[in-house]
């Protein structure tokens, strides 16, 4: 049971940094970006080819794959969310252009064998694939009957940190300012002068880099790289993290997070393996009808 | 392109060779009226596989352990996926917008992960076998089915029902302001949505001899999501249209060592939202190719088609 705890706050740390770039769209541009569990799988499928094919240090690795994070933000903004927002389009077209965005990008990926179109970018087909063991030290510890691994407890810090930082980001700086201002009203940020399309694109581009993080440590601690780990493990598991704690908000989107991998938890520990997945979309569709709020019941437009 | 030369000169030999495609084109474009339903009424709900899983497995599993004709068990795999629908519509269509979309698919995978691959009698994960399908006989009972639905929603957009989604659709405080019962019709909506989906699959278990459960999970929706978006939600034709296409895309289009399907249905959901948000059976889509002599659509229901 105290493992199983200890592994729901594992994979609790990874649904909320997930849910935590989700949900920043979500609040900056009330859209839901489908595209951004693709963005997670790229993260790790880039991260591994750099350390497989192409010999790199997972450090580099770690870098490339979040560049390539970066890049695919670009393009869900310029491709998938500027055209629509020029003709003034309903926010589920947007949603319908990000899924268009994420099924390229994982067909492109589960294409990659070599000698195929896409054997630059992967080159395991539609395979599960691991890291080398050996990329970084990950020694073992015993405590109390509870078995620690170095890089699944390093995914605790390496989150909450990333996460105070945007928190910090998003109240104390300039730009969070200007980021709050655009969530609250776009044309009255516009006429105070700020940069809206700007703002937007800095706030597409540092969710995705986050997916991008969390897809890495996801690959690194689950040991378990695929074309699918985005669409399979957090797309939808995503959606229950931001509903669970509330549309935009992004406290709520950690909390979240953690009690969803507790939720899964319990449903594992209750009644078994099969039942954990179907409990916790359970959960997503209860919270939905009880308290579309979610659990911090934070007002629409007070949530950054 | 031996595809489009054989559907041009030899229909029946056609026929013959690409009867399962067929099928699936009608089953497709079955769901894709369901999905029309419900989008129609300005409801952008994505339960429709979540209704067919239940019309498949409830038409296999009453033949299975009743023994009842086929017609009673598509009937009755369709009853029940409307009866669900009720009790899932009734909390499900207070949301909209892009809640309602998160609560459906919320609705299926809880249903597909949660129920289906834990109950012994759907067979679990292993899904269930169906030894009294036949593909044979199964292909007329579609194509007769698919006129008389794809008819049917016609009459029912035209009439006074399709009206009220319209209206609704286009402002839902307008429409209740004009005393339209704005929950009375979304439910409509919804329950024959669910009643459609749900005889998709039963048509569909006839097909195979086989209920896959991983065949009803998202991916499924977003398929069907790419019809009604290719084709249009403005007349029940655009996702029929969508279905007709994006199904034989991959025998039209053949690459060696590449699967071009999600590709290109990923760049047509980019390209059509933004560039032709009302599908390629909208208002000036079909026009391109109507004959002078053809009615023209009038002005009311060609400016639902914008909506």
């Amino acid at each position: 049971m105290g493992q199983q705890v200890l592994n729901a706050i594992f994979i609790g740390s990874i649904y909320a940094l997930f849910a935590v770039g989700y949900t920043l769209v979500f609040g900056v541009l009330d859209i839901l970006n489908l595209a951004h569990s693709a963005v997670f799988m790229l993260g790790a499928a880039v991260a591994y080819s750099l350390v497989v094919n192409y010999n790199q240090s997972f450090a580099v690795a770690c870098v490339g794959g979040i560049l390539a994070c970066v890049v695919m933000g670009l393009v869900i903004e310029f491709v998938c969310l500027r055209p629509l927002r020029r003709r003034r389009a309903p926010p589920i077209a947007a949603l319908i252009s990000t899924i268009g965005l994420a099924l390229i990008i994982v067909a492109a990926v589960e294409q990659g064998r070599p000698g195929s179109l896409f054997a630059w970018l992967w080159t395991d087909g539609a395979n599960s694939v691991r890291f080398p063991p050996d990329i970084v030290p990950n020694p073992t510890w015993s405590v109390g009957g509870l078995t620690l691994e170095a890089v699944k407890v390093a995914i605790v810090p390496v989150s909450l940190l990333l996460m105070l930082v945007l928190g910090y980001v998003i109240r104390f700086t300039q730009f969070g300012r200007g980021l709050r201002a655009v969530a609250e009203n776009p044309r009255a940020a516009s006429l105070m002068g700020l940069d809206v399309d700007r703002m937007i694109l800095l706030t597409v581009v540092l969710s995705s880099a986050l997916g991008g993080i969390a897809g890495i440590l996801f690959g690194l601690a689950l040991s378990d790289i695929s074309p699918y780990i985005g669409r399979d493990n957090v797309e939808i598991r995503g959606l229950a993290v931001i509903v669970l704690g509330g549309m935009g908000s992004i406290p709520g989107a950690v909390a979240g997070g953690y009690l969803l991998g507790l939720i899964e938890v319990m449903a594992l520990v209750l009644f078994g393996s099969n039942v954990r997945t179907g409990v916790a979309f359970a959960a997503l569709f209860l919270m939905l009808v009880l308290r579309p709020q979610g659990i911090f019941g934070a007002q629409l437009h007070e949530r950054l | 392109m031996d595809f489009i030369l054989q559907l041009v000169t030899d229909p029946v030999a056609f026929y013959q060779t690409h009867t399962v495609l067929i099928a699936q084109v009608g089953i497709n474009s079955i769901l894709a009226s369901s999905m029309f339903l419900v989008l129609y009424s300005g409801q952008l709900s994505l339960a429709a596989p979540g209704f067919m899983a239940i019309g498949a497995y409830t038409a296999v599993l009453m033949g299975l352990y009743w023994n009842t004709p086929l017609a009673v068990n598509i009937l009755g795999g369709t009853l029940l996926a409307g009866a669900v629908g009720l009790l899932v519509g009734l909390p499900v269509l207070r949301l909209r917008g892009v809640f309602l979309a998160i609560a459906t698919i919320g609705f299926i995978e809880a249903l597909t992960e949660g129920v289906i691959l834990n109950l012994p009698i759907t067979g679990e994960g292993l899904g269930l076998k169906n030894p009294s399908a036949d593909p044979l006989t199964g292909i007329n009972l579609i194509l007769i089915s698919v006129a008389a639905v794809i008819f049917i929603v016609w009459r029912l957009t035209r009439g006074r029902l399709g009206r009220a989604w319209a209206a609704i659709r286009q402002d839902e405080l307008a429409a209740l302001s004009q005393g339209i019962h704005v929950a009375r019709y979304k439910m409509i909506a919804f329950v024959l949505s669910a009643l459609l989906a749900g005889f998709a699959g039963g048509l569909e278990s006839h097909l195979n001899f086989y209920v896959d459960p991983n065949e009803y999970g998202v991916t499924r929706t977003v398929q069907v999501l790419t019809f009604a978006v290719l084709g249009g939600a403005g007349n029940v034709l655009g996702p029929v249209v969508g279905a007709l296409f994006l199904t034989s895309l991959p025998e039209i289009v053949r690459i060696p060592s590449f699967d071009p399907r999600d590709v290109i249905s990923g760049v047509i959901l980019i390209v059509v939202i933004i560039f032709r948000p009302q599908g390629i059976v909208g208002r000036g889509g079909l026009a391109i190719i109507r004959p002078r002599w053809w009615p023209r659509p009038n002005r009311a229901s060609s400016a639902a088609q914008a909506g």
